[in-house]
């Protein structure tokens, strides 16, 4: 038997291999710190993102299989790992002197960012099930331990149990869908499946349908759609709450990328039969992720809910099946991601150990007594309702144009009322912030430099996008251009 | 019949109804047992199904490594039998087993009806036999697979940072 080694080109796994040796140098020199002063783990962190970054940049333009067609190193990937790469970078920010104030300063904590990110990678990347499928696991499996990082509390083990139970039995639709298609189509391989499927002689194969119901379902979970939400609640709510802003923009980001790159381009023939049922999902998941998050009192259940109905907004693109609509998704995301880790750090720096103030009236009278940070909470509520000129605005307008102009007439009007209903319950932080009496003594602010950093960093971010969108359209385009 | 018919039936049924004990049993020692046996089964299919190699992996690594880790623990955790915590929704019951007839009949009948139009592999079962099992899996494994048997250590390395940071004492 001849053994064809196939070509190594390592410098298209440049992002993951930077990330990954970073994450294990991480480990290595946490050792050594004192105990309790693990910052330097962070920094290195930062500085392994930061390599991942400029490689992702010197990849870009210039689409390209390897591995034996097991990933593929196009725009839309790298555009997706700048994303990851944001959240990745302002989590490990807002966390160093969260974790020291809970008195949970690991150099673990870090290498499990890393790792996570380097399975959204392959998730982003990967140009074979199978491929997606391990990165899927290996983001899920560092996100179920930083779930339960803070062991003491009750809340995290009740969080992280919750995501890994759930999360298993997620991964086994995924997994039995993934058989299915293999059994209905002879191969993982998504350029394999969609050739196949331009034959066109077997769409009505039962075994096909059933592989694509049980991956939507594998997907469905981890962007948090409805009906397979339930879990997203109680863990963002018991999560630490910089790896609760990870999750809501890392983990959806990369389950849409898969999510995006196997429906809009693997099984792009049957999307007469998934787009109906994407089309009724899209908007249940809008409808009961806004108009639950009105009955919210935790501003971290709130926001969870608001994360799910973010992902029905994100629906709507892929019901669209347009270059316009996808290149809107990949925006919306960049969007999301800045809005919603402001937010999330704005709620990091508010708190304290013993003294969270998660509770949605602990905000009464912050604006008078700390008027940047209510400044920016503002930003960032304005941005996550759709409010201009914020960057969250630019993203609906874009992917409920591209809806009207894929004739989905009524699914946008529904997006918009939606996100009507949705300025209620963020501006509300924003009425308890400036026109309610405080309720309870301010125990002061503890800024840190790299907080103010990430928070500096977020709130730019969310106003660049939103006053000058275009530059980001434009990559944005450029990455979908691939498979349309 | 066939004889690996007949055998492919008797050993199926030994996995669904093993399986099936591993949720139903109360003790937690039994349902280990059970569920070592299923593994056992699974490796009996396996071995129908011309896949020595894997057989050998599943008794091995599962009914060997994992299940005599996983006795050890019940043992010394000294487990009772379980006991039934909160309040059960009186329609949780009836629910649960309307959709799991549901899906058994859906998937079930998917399944059985489904030939099998896709594209088949190069690797026959003459071929494999000439190659031998553990060889061509090798082969396929660090030459068209290394990728994804790459990223699998990654996922692994994870794994054992997330047990230790989840259950050392003291970190």
């Amino acid at each position: 038997m001849d053994l064809v080694i196939p070509k190594i080109d390592v410098v298209s796994l440049g992002p993951e291999l930077i990330l990954s040796i970073a994450a294990i140098f991480v480990l290595l020199v946490s050792v050594f710190l004192p105990k309790g002063r693990k910052d330097p783990a962070a920094y290195l962190s930062l500085l392994g993102i930061f390599f991942a970054f400029v490689s992702s940049i010197f990849l870009w333009g210039n689409p390209r299989y390897s591995f034996n067609n097991m990933i593929l190193v196009d725009n839309f990937a790298l555009f997706f790992n700048s994303i990851f790469l944001i959240a990745a970078g302002l989590s490990i920010l807002m966390s160093v002197n969260y974790l020291e104030e809970q008195e949970m300063s690991h150099g673990e904590f870090y290498a499990l960012i890393l790792f996570a990110t380097v399975g959204m990678m392959f998730m982003a990347a990967g140009s074979n099930l199978i491929t997606i499928f391990l990165g899927l696991e290996t983001m899920s499996i560092s996100i179920y331990v930083l779930a339960g990082f803070f062991r003491r509390s009750n809340k995290s083990n009740e969080s992280a149990l919750k995501y890994l139970l759930l999360g298993a039995f997620s991964s086994a639709f995924l997994l039995y869908g993934i058989a299915m298609m293999y059994g209905a189509t002879g191969t993982t391989d998504l350029k394999g499946i969609s050739e196949y499927l331009s034959k066109a002689a077997y769409l009505k194969d039962p075994m096909l349908l059933a592989g694509m119901g049980l991956l939507l379902v594998g997907f469905g979970f981890k962007i948090a759609s409805v009906p397979f939400h339930m879990w997203t609640p109680d863990v963002y709510e018991g999560a630490p709450t910089s790896i609760t802003a990870f999750m809501s923009v890392g983990v959806k980001a990369a389950a849409f990328a898969a999510f995006v790159r196997v429906f809009l381009y693997s099984l792009w023939n049957l999307q007469p039969d998934w787009n109906h049922v994407l089309w009724i999902l899209a908007v249940l998941t809008m409808t009961l992720g806004n108009v639950v998050a009105i009955s919210q009192n935790n501003i971290k259940r709130m926001l969870a809910y608001s994360s799910i109905a973010h992902a029905g907004y994100i629906m709507i693109g892929m019901v669209a099946s347009s270059e316009l609509g996808t290149s809107g998704i990949l925006f919306y995301m960049l969007a999301y991601a800045f809005m919603n880790l402001g937010a999330f750090g704005v709620i990091i720096l508010y708190g304290r150990k013993g003294e969270e103030n998660l509770d949605i009236n602990d905000y009464s009278g912050m604006g008078f007594k700390y008027p940047g940070l209510a400044l920016l909470m503002t930003v960032f509520m304005f941005s996550l309702a759709g409010i201009p000129p914020t960057a969250g605005f630019v993203g609906k307008f874009y992917i409920f144009s591209a809806a009207i102009k894929s004739g989905y007439i009524w699914l946008a009007i529904i997006g918009v009322m939606n996100s009507l209903v949705s300025v209620y319950y963020y501006l509300r932080i924003t009425v308890m912030m400036y026109m309610k009496e405080p309720v309870k003594e301010f125990a002061g602010l503890k800024w840190s430099p790299s907080m103010a950093i990430a928070l500096i960093i977020a709130v730019i971010g969310t106003l660049l996008i939103g006053i000058f969108p275009s530059p980001y359209l434009d990559l944005a385009r450029q990455s979908v251009q691939l498979f349309m | 019949m066939t004889v690996t018919g007949f055998f492919f039936f008797s050993i199926a049924a030994v996995v669904l109804i093993s399986a099936i004990l591993v949720v139903v049993l109360r003790n937690p020692v039994h349902s280990a047992l059970s569920l070592v046996l299923t593994f056992f089964s699974l490796a009996g299919l396996y071995i129908l199904l011309n896949a020595q190699f894997i057989a050998a992996i599943q008794v091995i690594v599962y009914a060997g490594a994992i299940m005599v880790l996983f006795l050890f623990v019940i043992m010394l955790l000294n487990l009772d039998k379980e006991k039934r915590v909160g309040e059960k929704h009186p329609l949780q019951k009836a629910f649960g087993i309307a959709i799991a007839v549901f899906l058994l009949v859906a998937l079930g009948s998917i399944v059985a009806a489904g030939v099998l139009y896709g594209n088949k592999g190069i690797h026959t079962e003459a071929r494999v036999s000439a190659i031998g099992n553990t060889k061509a899996i090798a082969g396929l494994l660090f030459t068209d697979w290394v990728l994804p048997f790459e990223i699998a250590s990654i996922l692994l390395l994870a794994a054992i940072v997330g047990a230790i940071v989840l259950s050392k004492k003291e970190l």
